[in-house]
């Protein structure tokens, strides 16, 4: 079918294919730095086609995985305040915190409810006048225009029973913490697509000019994720580190300058705590002082209790690239998708889930 | 049909009194009008003899309408095709509704035109049935359940663990076509495509099937769960592995899209009109030309085979040429879509 069939073609792919095996000398290990890339990887059997030098990693491009269990805990504490409707993005219903989840907490008669985009819980506040209806600001920069966009709304029409508990969450910043750690060692990334449809493939210069790994923005498809390995094959095998676009027909250097405009309206840029990784500097954004008033932070007093980490579970080490799903000793035993221990095995772009479930097969 | 006295169905339409009789006999039995039923005894009875295969569900799809069916045709459709993948000729089903107090009595007179017309196309005869009326919001709109009878042909003999290493898979058509059709239709999610659900009832393509091969193994419909679901039922029951090619199955583009859009696999959307056959190879031609001559099988396909390595698993050939495991559906995909 158009736009799907198109960058799925076997004999362009197995093109790709043989171009990778043929140019790759030297032994890579890449990065991709999505979980929607994960998926595609396994879903389509990517690893498999590829030629024993490259080494592909799994990142932390997970936003439901990378949120924090305390940040967990105050959206389910949120939830369970009387006269609270809690709109989300349905990923995170399943997420196990500390104690309880978001479909626990619903069971025990919390309103919970899934949305599919702010609209939707902007209505929902309309339509609740005396409730105070709050809206889970899980994802990364792709997700952040809409809810800045849902606040000036909310202001503009008075909507004054509409909350944003902000989660936020950049990408930079974090590869930057990631490499500056020192665990993990990359010679190639493969950037984000969606994240860079919004900031452009311009905030990822600095890794091919500071750090000399080559980065390539990639699409979603498989086609796609064969082209930008391809690309990043041709630059490692050069020597070279730029910053391409595998992904021109979604992405421009510049970025997307109004989605850009909104959040900068309408957020600023704060630490932010990532599962595994702790307090990263610069990587969150938070509602501006001018927004107080819709920040769920400010406007409820919510008491989330003490975190408790799950045992036994790697996530952490997962979405740092240290570790890999099969090396958790929780993977397929304890932790399935039907009874997870940790985020990665909930989330559909989480790499505990994309590995459960699409494992490669043994022929 | 003739109208009811209320435009609303009422609690006491299931009272058992004048207005429950109301509906039974101006609705009801004019629609579905069989000596059986028209006895209105607390039991049907008829004779019979041979291997009986019987069999129940219960219908909450949400919405009630969706393009190209309802809750009705569903209610017919489903069991019928749980009887016919036993290899069974369906006979008799009941029918009973549960209703919300309230439901338009437009609304129930259309679904039961739309039982009647389902029934009709397979061949059975509602011979029994029970209504039902709830306080508003203790159900919600209506629900269903039907059991159906029906008789298992001398010599066919179909079971889900009779797939033996080198059989065929076939499979009767396009997939995920209900579970999008219904989900088109969510309040909240509404988007607009030219989709219809593919509910119908297979009792006759089945016929036509073991006309050619009677001695076929397995009969499955991919309903809740998706065709990935019932290829790993039969898997598991069978132990045995079975490959795919995942450019043999066949998806509509609107279905393809859809899923793109919502973040789904087509191999785990429900379907309501396709059925699984697993064959041996030898009768493989015959059974795919037949099921290519009924209308609910014209986009009938070999899909992949039956093998002896990794049992109780399926394994997809990608577009790419590489594999992977193809598991269960893990949690809700759709909640209520039959």
């Amino acid at each position: 079918m158009k736009f799907i069939d198109e960058f799925r073609r076997s004999e362009l792919a197995q093109g790709l294919v043989r171009r990778i095996r043929q140019n790759s000398t030297k032994k890579a290990r890449l990065m991709e730095f999505c979980g929607g890339h994960t998926v595609t990887i396994l879903k389509h059997g990517i690893r498999q086609l590829l030629p024993p030098t490259i080494e592909m990693l799994s990142g932390p491009g997970c936003p439901v995985c990378v949120t924090d269990n305390a940040d967990l805990d105050k959206a389910i504490a949120l939830a369970q305040i009387p006269g609270v409707i809690l709109t989300t993005f349905g990923d995170m219903l399943k997420v196990p915190g500390s104690r309880s989840s978001l479909q626990k907490a619903r069971a025990d008669g919390a309103d919970v409810r899934i949305v599919y985009s702010t609209i939707d819980a902007l209505q929902i506040a309309q339509e609740n006048p005396d409730k105070r209806v709050a809206f889970l600001g899980i994802g990364f920069e792709t997700t952040a225009p809409t809810i800045a966009a849902s606040v000036l709304q909310a202001e503009q029409e008075g909507i004054s029973n509409y909350y944003v508990l902000s989660l936020h969450k950049l990408c930079p910043p974090v590869i930057k913490a990631l490499l500056d750690s020192g665990e993990v060692r990359l010679d190639g990334l493969i950037c984000p697509g969606h994240v860079s449809a919004i900031i452009g493939s311009r905030p990822w210069e600095f890794i091919a000019r500071d750090y000399s790994i080559p980065c390539v923005v990639s699409g979603f498809e498989p086609l796609d994720v064969l082209q930008s390995v391809d690309m990043l094959v041709a630059q490692i095998e050069s020597g070279r580190s730029e910053v391409e676009i595998a992904y021109r027909r979604g992405v421009r250097p510049e970025g997307n300058r109004q989605a850009l405009a909104l959040m900068e309206r309408v957020f600023e840029v704060c630490p932010a705590r990532w599962r595994g990784m702790g307090l990263v500097a610069h990587s969150g954004l938070r509602l501006k002082p001018e927004f107080e008033r819709f920040d769920a932070e400010f406007a409820f007093e919510i008491n989330p209790g003490p975190v408790v980490e799950p045992k036994g579970c790697l996530c952490g080490d997962i979405l740092r690239g240290v570790k890999t799903p099969q090396d958790c000793r929780l993977f397929a035993k304890v932790c399935t998708p039907e009874s997870p221990v940790g985020p990665c095995m909930v989330s559909s772009e989480g790499s505990c889930a994309a590995y459960y479930l699409y494992g490669a097969a043994g022929e | 049909m003739e109208p009811l006295v209320s435009d609303k169905i009422l609690l006491a339409h299931g009272s058992g009194g004048k207005l429950a009789h109301e509906l039974i006999e101006k609705s009801f039995l004019r629609a579905f009008y069989n000596p059986l039923l028209a006895k209105l005894d607390d039991s049907a009875t008829f004779d019979f003899s041979g291997r009986l295969a019987f069999t129940t569900d219960s219908y909450v799809v949400n919405p009630i309408f969706f393009p190209g069916g309802n809750i009705g045709k569903l209610a017919v459709c489903g069991t019928v095709n749980d009887l016919a993948m036993a290899g069974a000729v369906p006979l008799y089903l009941s029918l009973s509704f549960i209703i919300e107090e309230g439901l338009p009595q437009e609304d129930l007179l259309h679904i039961v035109s739309s039982v009647k017309e389902a029934a009709e196309e397979a061949e059975v005869q509602i011979i029994t049935g029970d209504t039902k009326v709830v306080n508003r919001g203790t159900a919600d709109k209506l629900f269903l359940n039907t059991a159906g009878v029906g008789l298992v042909p001398e010599g066919v003999d179909i079971s889900g663990s009779k797939a033996k290493p080198g059989d065929k898979v076939l499979l009767s058509g396009t997939i995920g076509d209900h579970g999008i059709a219904v989900l088109s239709q969510r309040e909240g999610l509404s988007f607009s495509t030219k989709l219809q659900s593919d509910c119908a009832p297979l009792n006759k393509l089945v016929a036509d099937i073991i006309k050619v091969s009677p001695q076929i193994h397995c009969l499955r419909d991919p309903t809740r769960g998706g065709l990935a679901t019932t290829l790993n039922e039969l898997a598991k029951q069978s132990k045995v592995g079975i490959k795919i090619e995942e450019d043999k199955i066949p998806v509509r583009e609107e279905v393809q899209a859809a899923c793109e859009m919502l973040g789904f696999d087509p191999l785990y959307v429900a379907n309501e009109g396709k059925l699984v056959a697993i064959v041996a190879p030898e009768d493989a031609e015959a059974v795919l030309k037949a099921m290519r001559k009924n209308t609910y099988g014209k986009d009938a396909a070999v899909i992949g085979e039956v093998r002896q390595e990794h049992p109780g698993r399926v394994v997809m050939k990608t577009r790419l040429g590489a594999s992977r495991i193809v598991d269960m559906l893990v949690g809700d995909l759709l909640p209520r879509i039959c």
